[in-house]
């Protein structure tokens, strides 16, 4: 009980002083507008919802299949409209910038150790590169056989 | 290599001015020089009211930092000649995201306070006596840590920063790069002093990941990289707390304290 009486001392809070004669600089709404890599930041980020929109449709079509032939008929029809074809090409193109990206950030996220020194970052990327590529050439062979 | 250049140079009096404005002075271009030279040459023979920091003049005082057409540099790293084969202006701006006291000094205080938080020192729970000698440590030891602890603050990962930028109180890449610094140091003993500031809104939880603090830092620091590992080490740690609940008692004391 006693020590929860306790009155504990804590410091000033910390607070801003005020500086009238600095300037400072607001950041623009736009600031992600002006350079490159900025850009490829905002890119990548927006990548997500192109992600997450793959993950829809993949589910759809799951539902369609289940739904038989008549509803999977349907949903190939929905898919063969233009303007679902466009949406999905700008899909592909953004899962691509999204995989890449991610792909080349990875050695620095997760550095690995190997005899007490760590590994090139090629060793790391290289083999999701790899990975990706022979589950996309199996994707390709069940497709097209 | 043009025998001339034109510096369009940040200036802002507190005195007397509302915001920053540009003036252009040119300069001769010499191979050797950089940047703070023509800066020092400036100051030197054209107007003694320009005002910059600079002290070592060899990238390791990290005082010289500024906005070399749009990208945080060093100056004193930064060749002049570089800029000067295609004839263009130089920009030279006080760091991005930071208040600007005067010309191309910027403010450091709130930098300096986000680095404290963040206790760049070694923490031990017991001091050993003196009889025991130094705290060894391994050459595998020291390279786990040795990259982060090239940082010299300069403050250019700020700059590069757009999280900085937009939230003011991100503890920011170089004070969690210093954290993770000694958090990874075998002698150290204070991380879970500092989990919690890092694995905070306002610490690792703040950064998106642009990956700009790693491009510009003239070290080779790559504090986005000691960011994401403190991502993943704090994420193994809180799930480490459901099974060894003790664990979890030590960061709780620290968030209180």
């Amino acid at each position: 009980m006693s020590a929860t009486r306790q009155q504990t001392i804590r410091p000033a809070p910390a607070y801003t002083e005020f500086h009238p004669r600095w300037y400072r600089p607001r950041v623009s709404v736009y600031w992600w507008l002006g350079e490159w890599h900025y850009l490829k930041f905002i890119l990548r980020e927006l990548s997500s919802v192109f992600v997450a929109w793959f993950v829809v449709e993949t589910l759809l079509l799951i539902k369609a299949l289940r739904g038989g032939p008549e509803a999977y008929a349907h949903f190939l029809q929905i898919m063969q409209n233009p303007a679902m074809i466009a949406l999905n090409i700008i899909s592909l193109f953004f899962i691509v910038f999204h995989t890449i990206t991610w792909f080349n950030l990875a050695p620095s996220a997760t550095p690995v150790r190997m005899g007490g020194k760590r590994l090139p970052d090629v060793m790391i990327s290289a083999p999701a590169y790899v990975a990706w590529a022979v589950v996309s050439a199996f994707i390709c062979w069940m497709v097209l056989r | 290599m043009a025998d001339n250049i034109v510096l369009e140079i940040a200036r802002y009096s507190p005195e007397s001015d509302h915001e920053p404005h540009f003036e252009c002075y040119e300069v001769p271009v010499r191979r050797e020089w950089v940047v703070l030279d023509a800066l020092n040459h400036i100051k030197d023979t054209v107007d003694g009211s320009l005002t910059y920091r600079w002290s070592c003049r060899m990238g390791i005082c990290g005082s010289c930092g500024m906005m070399v057409n749009g990208e945080p540099k060093l100056t004193c790293a930064t060749f002049l000649s570089t800029y000067a084969r295609n004839g263009s202006k130089v920009r030279v701006e006080p760091l991005r995201y930071f208040p600007i006291i005067r010309d191309l000094v910027t403010e450091l205080g709130g930098f300096v306070s986000k680095l404290k938080k963040a206790k760049p020192w070694l923490i031990r729970d017991l001091e050993q006596p003196l009889s025991q000698g130094e705290y060894l440590q391994t050459p595998e030891q020291l390279d786990r840590y040795k990259q982060f602890s090239m940082c010299i603050n300069c403050t250019l990962c700020y700059a590069a920063c757009p999280v900085v930028g937009l939230d003011p109180i991100f503890i920011g890449p170089a004070a969690i790069a210093l954290a993770q610094r000694y958090n990874m140091d075998s002698r150290d003993q204070g991380s879970a002093e500092r989990t919690a500031v890092l694995a905070h809104p306002d610490g690792v939880w703040g950064c998106t990941f642009v990956g700009e603090c790693t491009r510009v830092c003239p070290k080779h620091v790559d504090p986005a990289g000691a960011i994401q590992q403190y991502k993943i080490a704090a994420v193994l740690d809180w799930l480490k707390s459901f099974v060894t609940p003790r664990g979890r008692d030590v960061s709780n004391q620290a968030a209180n304290d």
